[in-house]
This record gives C-alpha cells, structure tokens and sequence, in this order.
C-alpha cells in the first residue's frame, strides 16, 4: 500500500523539486527561512501560504473531478464566502458565528451545483458556469461594488496569523487536506465515488446512491471554497468581490490535472492534487523572484505547464514502459 | 363654467412651473455603470455637483453596455435636455447618436474617457493625464530623497492596459536625471489588494529581506494598501523603512497616510463634472468655445495634507 502510494505521487514530488531546483538556480536566496514576528519568513514559507486557497479549492476539485463532473464556480463562491464574512464582521458577528455563516454560504452554493447536477442531470460544466458568472454579481451585490475592509482581529488570523510560527492558511489547507483524505480513504467512501465517475448507472444499479454521493462532492467543493474565500478576504482585511479568486477554478482544476487525476472520472488522489497546487504557486513564487519583466509571466507558466503535463502524458509514460524492460535486460 | 376657469387658471400655473424649470438647466448624464469605487465616487461628486448648481440633473446607468448609453443619449435629445454628459465605456461608435446631438445643438461633454469619433462633435472632454499623474508622483519621490541613492520596486498595473503604460512612463519620465533613483524591480500587481501584497512579499525577499528598497511606486493606491501589509508582516515600518507612492486617491490610502505607513498619493479626481458644468455654463451664457480637453488637476497629497480630514470627506463617497 505505501509503496504503491509512493509510486503514485513519485511523477509529483519528482516534478516539485525539479521546480524548486529551477527556482534556486535563478533565485540563490531562495531557502533561506528566518523567523520574522513570530512567523517562518521566507520564499518557501511563500509558496505554502500563497498556495492555500488554490490547494483548499483543488481537495473538493479533485472529489468533484472523480465523480466525473467538474466545478467552475469554487472562484466565484470564493468571492461570495469572502464578502459573506467581511459583512458578518462589519456587522459586529462574533468570529464563530461569522465563520459559520461563511462556511453555509459556502455549503448552500454546492447545494446549488449538486441539485443541477444531481437531480436535473444538467452536465457540469453548464451547471456550474451558472454560478460561475452568477456569483460574482451576488458577491457584488454583498459589497455594495466596494471592497468591504474589516479590523477584526479574529477573522484577520485566518489569513495573516500563525500558529507555532506557521502561518494560519497553510495549516488550514494541512487540515483540511488530511480530513477529506481520511474521510474519503478511511472509509469506503472514497471507492465509491471512483465507481461513480467510471460509471454512473454501474453504480447506482449496484445499490450507491449517486446522487446523494454527488451532492455530497458539490458540497464539499463549496465548503473548500468557502474556507479559500475567507481566507483570501483575510489576507487583504477586505473583501473584494471583483477580483478575489478571480479564474481560480482554472487554476484549480490545473492542480488536479497536474496531480495525476483524469478529468473523465475515476481514481484520484487528493495529496497528489495539493503537491500540483504547489507546483502552480511554485512557478509563480518563482516568476517574481526571477526579476522578469512581468510581460513574461504567462509565456514562461504556460511553458513550464506544458513541459509538466507532456512529461506525464499517457503517451510519453508507455514510451517509457519500452525502456524499461531494456534496463533490466542490461 | 367654474370648471373651464379652474382648467385655465392649472394650464397657466403648469406654463409657469415649466418657464421656471426652463431656465434653470436641465443636463443629462449618461454614466457607464458602477464598475468600481471611483466610478461610484463620480457619480455621487456629479450630483452634488449638479445640486450645488442647482442643476436638474437626469441620470442614467448604463450598467457597462453601451446600447444602454445610445439610447439613454438618445432619450436626452428627445426630452430636449440643455446639455448632455457622457462617460463613454468603449471608444468606438458614438458618431451617430453624436451627430444626432449635434443635429439638436444639444452640447455633448465626454467624461473620463475619450472616444474616436472626430472632435467636432462634442463641445470638449474632461479628464486626468495619465503621464502627468505617473510624473508628479517621480517629482514627488526626487524631492523627497535628494542626492541619496534610493532603489525603488514598481508595481504596475494591469500589464498592457494603458493606466500601467502611461503611469509607468509617467514616473521615469519625473525621475528622469537622478541617477540616484533606480528601478531595481518591476511587476505587475494587476491593480489589485491580493497580488499587490503577494508581489510585494516577493520583492522583500529578492532584495535582501527589504534591506535594499527605499521606496514602492504603486500604479494605485489598492496595490499600495496590500504591499504596506506585506511590509508590515516582514517587521519593517511601511512609510518610514520604506517610502510609499500611490495614484489615485481613495479613501483607504489616507487611513494609511494618516497612521504614517504611506507617505503620498496623486489624486485622481472623481469629480470630473465641475469643470464640465463650468464649460457647459460658459459655452451656453456667452459662446465661449473651451479648448477640447480639459485636464483635470492631478493633486498630490502628502502627510502633511491632514489625511485624516480628507478619509473622513471621502469615505462616504461611495469610493
């Protein structure tokens, strides 16, 4: 089991450090981590932080994608969770019940998503592209077109904070990473919504309940959301709905694909989906740090993408079964 | 017979109301839409402005679409308004409509925003220079340093929008001649309180933990308001560890003004409608033909300008 869990996130892992040593190259100063009030402060700690709402979207992009479906609305429910918890906060909410509120806005959006996809059989991605472009109106229509700053202490540790000296934002993705996980594999949960993306009548004729499952995953994917809306909303101690999380879900289902999990459905891999989350924030970090001319950022991610996936493709990976055999012949 | 008297009496009651209502102005603003705070800011400004004049104003929210702004201009000219303000949201098509407006010697006044159709067919723009901003804040940044070297980190806007050109040729072209002030970094920040901060993270640790900057030029005061969190979580004190420079003037820079974590900000102004009424009211007392674009004052506000006062002017501007 855990070798086999090895050799699953290997292509992963091999990919992230060969980012990483890239990035050292341009940028010598790149691991050098202090401690800065009271935090871990430095280029990788950057990483880990900036990627948080990217991995917190991928965990419930990567359930949804298993299922067979697809979820383009987590960017504009980020922006929606995010202007909910600003307006609590202004409101004078407590930070439990700001939350609270938050996170069922959040939930209540992959009500939303998984009734459209569940019950009305409406195919995902026109399901979800519902909200995708409703929901940053709704977002605007909580901030009033403004961005909706706050000073409460509490809300403004979800995204600035640290505990242990480790910022607040990685160790929420950390969490939350670690629970869908254990909940999905601990469980035989996570088997059936494998069944479900690679045949959904299969399943349901052998007794799952699909659509419960379904949108269950929807849910899922908004409470993710949720969480990365208040967290980017934390951040800044504003909520802004045009642009917090602004083609996220591009990103998102990116982290998945580079994770090594078909977009037709079937097994998945969340911690492989949060390592491409931070293969994605890794070439970002590293682009500012090179010093480029910002007219070369999308050239140089899109080139460093497209060498990722063409090294994971199915076609370059049964080029190298042929090699194989030919090294144990030697 | 009572009744015929009373009828006649209302008719010349109702001719007085609509001689009076004649000679005060009635102006029609078509607006784009509340695409941002400062789009707000302009439209509130307009009507207080307008207000002040005692102008009747008829407003019309074109909610980013300009078939909306056609036929809000369209149903100025058949109201028989006095003048018409229009902030134009895309440059090209207007020539019709414009020379409808012409055809009526209604006098159209663009806002903010230019468009391509040839120039006489509106009486004159208002508007900011965008260079001229970009430069008084490089003006501002010279004076305040002297002979002192001083490596400077830029966050520009949107890359390839015209803001982010012109207000990045605007600032070399102010520091153009002190060799002392470098650009040592430049990255676009898209204009936003997210990547202005997430940029700014990265900047500290390129240049030694924000030990080499002197000062941030921000292409606005949003990227500012993010980039003086980042400073802040690196330990070191935004406005005094490093001097920061911004463009635009919203309410939130003056917060940070006033509690010394931002040193200046160029104001672009929202009220772009004073000066258009002053050109409306010239043009239609006596004829006077104003030159074809009025460039708005682009003011620089510094801490010592009282930012607290001006926060408390702005903040319920809609900004």
């Amino acid at each position: 089991m855990n070798a086999r869990f090895l050799r699953r996130i290997a292509p992963q892992i091999a990919t992230l450090a060969a980012v990483v040593a890239l990035i050292a190259f341009v940028f010598p100063g790149f691991f050098d981590i202090s401690l800065a009030n009271g935090r871990l402060y430095g280029s990788p700690i950057d990483i880990l932080n900036r990627g948080a709402p990217v991995a917190l979207l991928a965990i419930g992009m990567t359930l949804v994608i298993a299922t067979g479906g697809i979820d383009l609305s987590v960017g504009a429910v980020m922006a929606i969770c995010g202007a909910v918890a600003a307006w609590c906060v202004r409101q004078d909410y407590g930070l439990v019940s700001t939350l609270a509120v938050s996170l069922s806005a959040g939930l209540a959006c992959g009500v939303w998503n998984g009734f459209l996809v569940a019950v009305l059989r409406i195919q995902p991605i026109v399901a979800t592209l519902i909200l995708m472009v409703a929901g940053r109106g709704i977002a605007q229509l909580i901030t009033e077109g403004a961005i909706l700053t706050f000073n409460h202490e509490g809300l403004i540790f979800m995204g600035s904070g640290a505990v242990f000296a480790i910022p607040t934002p990685v160790l929420l993705w950390l969490a939350m990473g670690a629970l869908v996980t254990l909940i999905v594999r601990r469980s035989a949960l996570g088997l059936l919504i494998e069944a479900i993306g690679v045949n959904q009548r299969a399943s349901m004729l052998s007794g799952v309940n699909a659509r419960v499952l379904i949108v269950a995953v929807y849910m899922t994917s908004g409470l993710c959301a949720a969480l990365a809306g208040i967290i980017a909303a934390a951040d800044i101690r504003g909520a802004d709905a045009n642009n917090a999380g602004l083609w996220l879900e591009l990103d998102a289902i990116l982290a998945v694909v580079i994770g090594g999990t078909s977009l037709l459905g079937g097994r998945f891999s969340i911690v492989a989906s949060l390592i491409g989350a931070m293969i994605i924030q890794a070439v970002n970090t590293g682009i500012l740090l090179s010093g480029f001319p910002p007219e070369f950022n999308l050239v140089i991610k899109a080139g460093i993408i497209l060498v990722i996936l063409v090294l994971q493709s199915p076609a370059l990976r049964v080029a190298t079964t042929f090699i194989k055999p030919a090294r144990s012949l030697r | 017979m009572k009744s015929n008297i009373l009828f006649g009496a209302s008719l010349l009651a109702s001719v007085a109301v609509m001689s009076s209502a004649a000679s005060a102005q009635t102006i029609g603003f078509s607006q784009i839409g509340s695409e941002s705070g400062w789009r707000a800011a302009e439209t509130t400004l307009t009507r207080m402005e307008a207000e002040k004049r005692g102008i009747d104003l008829k407003f019309a929210d074109a909610q980013q679409k300009q078939e909306n702004q056609i036929k809000a201009l369209r149903s100025f000219i058949a109201q028989g308004v006095d003048g018409i303000l229009l902030a134009p949201v895309v440059a090209t098509g207007w020539d019709s409509v414009l020379e409808e407006a012409k055809e009526a010697d209604i006098p159209v006044v663009l806002l903010d925003r230019m468009v391509d159709s040839s120039d006489d067919l509106y009486l004159t723009a208002v508007g900011s220079d965008l260079v001229h901003e970009g430069k008084v804040a490089g003006e501002w940044l010279v004076g305040e340093v002297g002979d002192a070297e001083c490596n400077v980190v830029e966050l520009q806007g949107t890359t390839g929008s015209s803001p982010a050109i012109d207000r990045k040729a605007g600032f070399e072209e102010g520091i153009s001649g002190h060799d002392n002030i470098k650009i040592v970094r430049s990255q676009t920040g898209d204009f936003t309180r997210a990547k202005g901060k997430e940029v700014m993270e990265s900047f500290l640790k390129a240049e030694g933990g924000g030990a080499n900057i002197c000062a941030l030029y921000a292409h606005n005061d949003d990227m500012a308001v993010g980039a003086i969190q980042a400073i802040k979580e690196a330990g070191l004190k935004p406005g005094e560890d490093i001097k920061i420079v911004s463009i635009d003037a919203v309410p939130d820079i003056f917060q940070a003004m006033a509690a010394g974590e931002a040193n200046a900000t160029v104001e672009l102004t929202p009220n772009m409608a004073g000066p258009a009424f002053d050109a409306l009211d010239a043009f239609m007392k006596d004829g006077t033909v104003p030159p074809k674009f009025i460039q708005t004052e682009s003011k620089l506000f510094t801490q010592a300008d009282d930012p607290a006062a001006i926060y408390e002017e702005k903040k319920d501007l809609g900004y």
